[in-house]
């Protein structure tokens, strides 16, 4: 059937789409500082459990998404999600048999090579935000990637997503 | 997703994955500098919104729920409370209309007498905010009408009290809108006192703009209101956009530290005014009967007669 056809891909696509709405999700000024990554986060985990059926072209429209969604200039998610996706890639072997506290090491240097670029390219093209923006969401990504980790497995492993 | 397959095996070994990665980079940059520098990128960015309606949607679902939940929970003396007091409202407003209408008739005789320009009668069409957090340093919003609604670039929104924005993308059933306090985003404005004319600049912080184009001797005083002057023709004349709120005249500088706060509530919007201006409206002019009918912020009976009034003036 085609169900088994999509083997659970819907459960991709439902991460990114729940991950694209905690992106945009209305927050307290003083939260916003302090916003996980989601779309990187979840990026991350399909990309390291699925390289092959999440790969860079996803994360590309992914970040083409999140740009329309955040009103930015066209493109500089995807950049951003590009160059995370080629340093997951590089990576997956190696993170995905670290034990959970390198994972969120990992993790966190990660998303930091993200929220550099998006500064880097927020800067160029006029519209930078003062740095703790992109410091605080690398904390507090690494410190909710565990729980986004087993809860992804979780799904992965139950709907045997391949 | 066959030939991903067969790839998959030199997959870690880098040439691959590094040669994709570079022509992903490479095509952002181009539609980076495509969408930041020419803007012909519009009708792709409103297909993409359509696409990220459904994000869209469900980011404002609890808070459109909540609201139903809790109107319907009110109870019937709060229901008739409100009522009361919005009646009374009305006939106040309606009263004041009143004599704004002679006001405005009177001024478009004085002015066709000087054969002035005439101040136009705005379409206007009640829209609501879709909630969402965008770049907390970049105002943008989005609201929930779109080209389907007869929402073209570069309309002015406002809410009961004054300006809001404009609108940078009209999608089919979103627009995105830029607020007059982002940084980017100039709004052309005159002291409604003595018509003086200056540019307000958005500062990235919803209660500031600036005022940075006015020599020290500007006839400016704190407390003056700010309308807009029609000028750009991006805003309807007459607008009210922000009051003075600072001013530091340092003689060793070319032009005064001016600062005012926008009259507008830009941080608890939720129902907004899309104004059509002329311009694109003509453009449109299939669609104007349908804003008419939703057209709430204007009473019918003598709505009708000043705007052929007025249009016939133009002819």
């Amino acid at each position: 059937m085609s169900e088994r056809m999509a083997s659970g891909r819907w459960v991709i696509f439902l991460s990114i789409f729940v991950a694209l709405a905690l992106a945009v999700w209305p927050l307290p000024d003083v939260m916003k500082a302090w916003w996980p990554s989601w779309l990187a986060l979840v990026l991350i985990y399909w990309g390291m459990a699925l390289p092959f059926r999440v790969n860079i072209g996803t994360f590309w429209i992914a970040g083409l998404l999140l740009d329309v969604l955040k009103g930015a200039v066209l493109g500089e998610h995807a950049v951003a999600l590009t160059i995370l996706a080629f340093a997951t890639y590089r990576w997956h072997l190696q993170v995905r048999v670290f034990p959970i506290q390198q994972q969120m090491l990992a993790v966190g240097v990660l998303v930091a090579l993200y929220q550099f670029i998006l500064f880097w390219v927020r800067g160029i093209s006029g519209a930078s935000m003062p740095p703790l923006y992109h410091v605080g969401p690398v904390l507090t990504s690494a410190l909710v990637w565990p729980w986004l980790f087993l809860l992804l497995r979780e799904l992965r492993r139950r709907y045997r997503v391949s | 997703m066959a030939p991903l397959k067969s790839s998959s095996t030199n997959f870690s070994r880098g040439p691959s994955v590094t040669l994709k990665t570079v022509f992903f980079v490479v095509l952002s940059v181009i539609i980076m500098t495509a969408d930041r520098q020419t803007g012909s990128l519009d009708a792709f960015r409103s297909g993409l919104a359509l696409l990220v309606y459904p994000v869209r949607a469900a980011v404002d679902l609890p808070y459109t729920a909540w609201n139903w939940f809790a109107e319907s929970l009110d109870s019937r003396g709060d229901l008739i409370e409100a009522n009361r007091e919005l009646r009374r409202e009305q006939l106040e407003l309606r009263g004041q209309l009143q004599r704004f209408a002679a006001l405005e008739e009177e001024n478009e005789r004085l002015r066709a007498l000087l054969e002035s320009s005439r101040q136009l009668e705005a379409e206007v069409q009640v829209g609501e905010l879709l909630r969402a957090d965008l770049d907390p340093f970049r105002h943008r919003v989005t609201i929930n009408l779109g080209t389907r609604d007869g929402i073209v670039d570069g309309e002015a929104i406002i809410d009961a009290r004054g300006v809001v924005g404009q609108v940078t993308n009209a999608a089919p059933i979103t627009a995105d809108a830029i607020l007059i306090t982002d940084p980017s985003h100039a709004t052309p404005v005159e002291i409604n006192r003595n018509g003086l004319r200056t540019v307000a600049l958005g500062t990235g912080s919803l209660d500031r703009l600036e005022l940075p184009f006015l020599p020290n001797s500007a006839d400016i005083r704190e407390g003056d209101l700010l309308v807009t002057s029609g000028l750009g023709q991006r805003f309807p004349q007459g607008y009210p956009v922000a009051v003075v709120d600072t001013i530091q005249r340092d003689p060793g500088q070319a032009f005064a530290q001016i600062t005012a706060r926008p009259i507008a509530a830009l941080d608890r919007l939720r129902e907004v005014l899309i104004v059509a201006t002329e311009s694109p409206g003509d453009v449109d002019s299939n669609v104007t009967p349908e804003s008419t009918d939703s057209d709430t912020a204007q009473p019918e009976s003598e709505d009708g007669e000043r705007r052929n009034a007025t249009e016939a003036d133009n002819e």
